[in-house]
């Protein structure tokens, strides 16, 4: 006889510091019914997120090729262990390696922009939109067809 | 108590010093500020460089008025909190960000009434006289929009294929 149970699908959630983590945070009901594993650059965040899985990767901006490198090779590894279904980030560069890193191990992927990007899209937002399988812009002006799509914002 | 905030990444002297400047003249002595890599020490008023994510969330939600750098996770906290906010953006072209991105997001949260803005530090003392005259109240919900909610649950327990 099969298991009928359906299984909860793997969330890997990832988030640099300061507004990408609180943003993810607001997004957390989204998650309910899901295993989800939080990824992120502060230690200090960890009583946040209760029981769920937490890892933390070294920080790092696009302008510091060493530690990019090192928050790549670590966000590898718990890729590697979590082979989630699903990859979901506010950004920046850890949301863009997981995702990167995500659909090589199959996931489905959404890129959630962050709203203080209110001009234009960030720079890692336009560098992962071909890859990843949605990319949500939180500004209705900056949705386009082709581009970004618009589906609230975390307000 | 007033709570000053510039984040952790850049420093942010022009806006620490004005604060200073504003307690001195005010004879405020209520003042506390979160200075990160800021090179200018303030005299007028009490700071430390870094704080805990959780004792900064005790810090907006004790405070009668922040006074921030427009980044979204102190605008967003101070909403959720209902703490009334003032925001400084920084600027690109005096090397406080990487762009004038904080300018966009001040305007746009200025144009949706949810924040005080002051576009540099000349008008730190006005918008400051505005803000106190504003009441604490819970001005947005704890979570993000139910469009936005429902957009990722579906996304999430949906059969979707990856591209």
């Amino acid at each position: 006889m099969t298991d009928r149970r359906k299984k909860k699908v793997k969330v890997l959630a990832v988030a640099s510091g300061g507004g990408h983590w609180v943003q993810l945070r607001r997004l957390a009901p989204a998650f309910e019914g899901a295993d989800v594993a939080y990824l992120t650059v502060e230690p200090s965040y960890r009583p946040e997120v209760g029981d769920a899985r937490f890892y933390v990767v070294v920080d790092a901006t696009r302008w510091n090729k060493v530690k990019l490198l090192r928050m790549l090779a670590q966000i590898g590894i718990v890729v590697a262990r979590e082979r989630p279904d699903v990859v979901i980030s506010t950004g920046a560069a850890p949301g863009y390696f997981a995702i990167r890193l995500g659909k090589l191990a199959g996931a489905r992927t959404m890129w959630i922009d962050s709203i203080a990007n209110v001009e234009q899209l960030s720079l890692s937002g336009q560098k992962i939109m071909k890859h990843a399988d949605r990319c949500l812009t939180q500004w209705e002006h900056l949705a386009a067809e082709g581009g970004p799509e618009y589906a609230g914002a975390v307000l | 108590m007033i709570f000053v905030t510039v984040g952790h990444q850049m420093p942010f002297d022009r806006l620490v010093r004005a604060v200073d400047k504003w307690a001195a003249a005010e004879g405020r002595s209520d003042v506390f500020a979160q200075i990160g890599n800021t090179d200018y020490r303030p005299s007028h008023i009490r700071y430390t460089a870094k704080i805990d994510p959780s004792d900064f969330r005790r810090y907006m939600a004790e405070a009668d008025a922040v006074i921030a750098h427009a980044g979204m996770g102190t605008i967003l906290t101070a909403l959720e909190l209902g703490t009334p906010i003032l925001v400084v953006p920084r600027l690109g072209r005096l090397m406080e960000t990487r762009n004038d991105h904080q300018v966009a997001t001040a305007e746009r949260f200025l144009a949706l009434g949810k924040v005080e803005v002051a576009m540099d530090e000349s008008d730190l003392p006005g918008a400051l006289a505005r803000l106190t005259g504003k009441r604490r109240t819970p001005t947005i919900q704890a979570q993000a929009s139910p469009q936005l909610l429902a957009c990722v649950r579906g996304f999430i327990q949906g059969s979707e294929r990856p591209k």
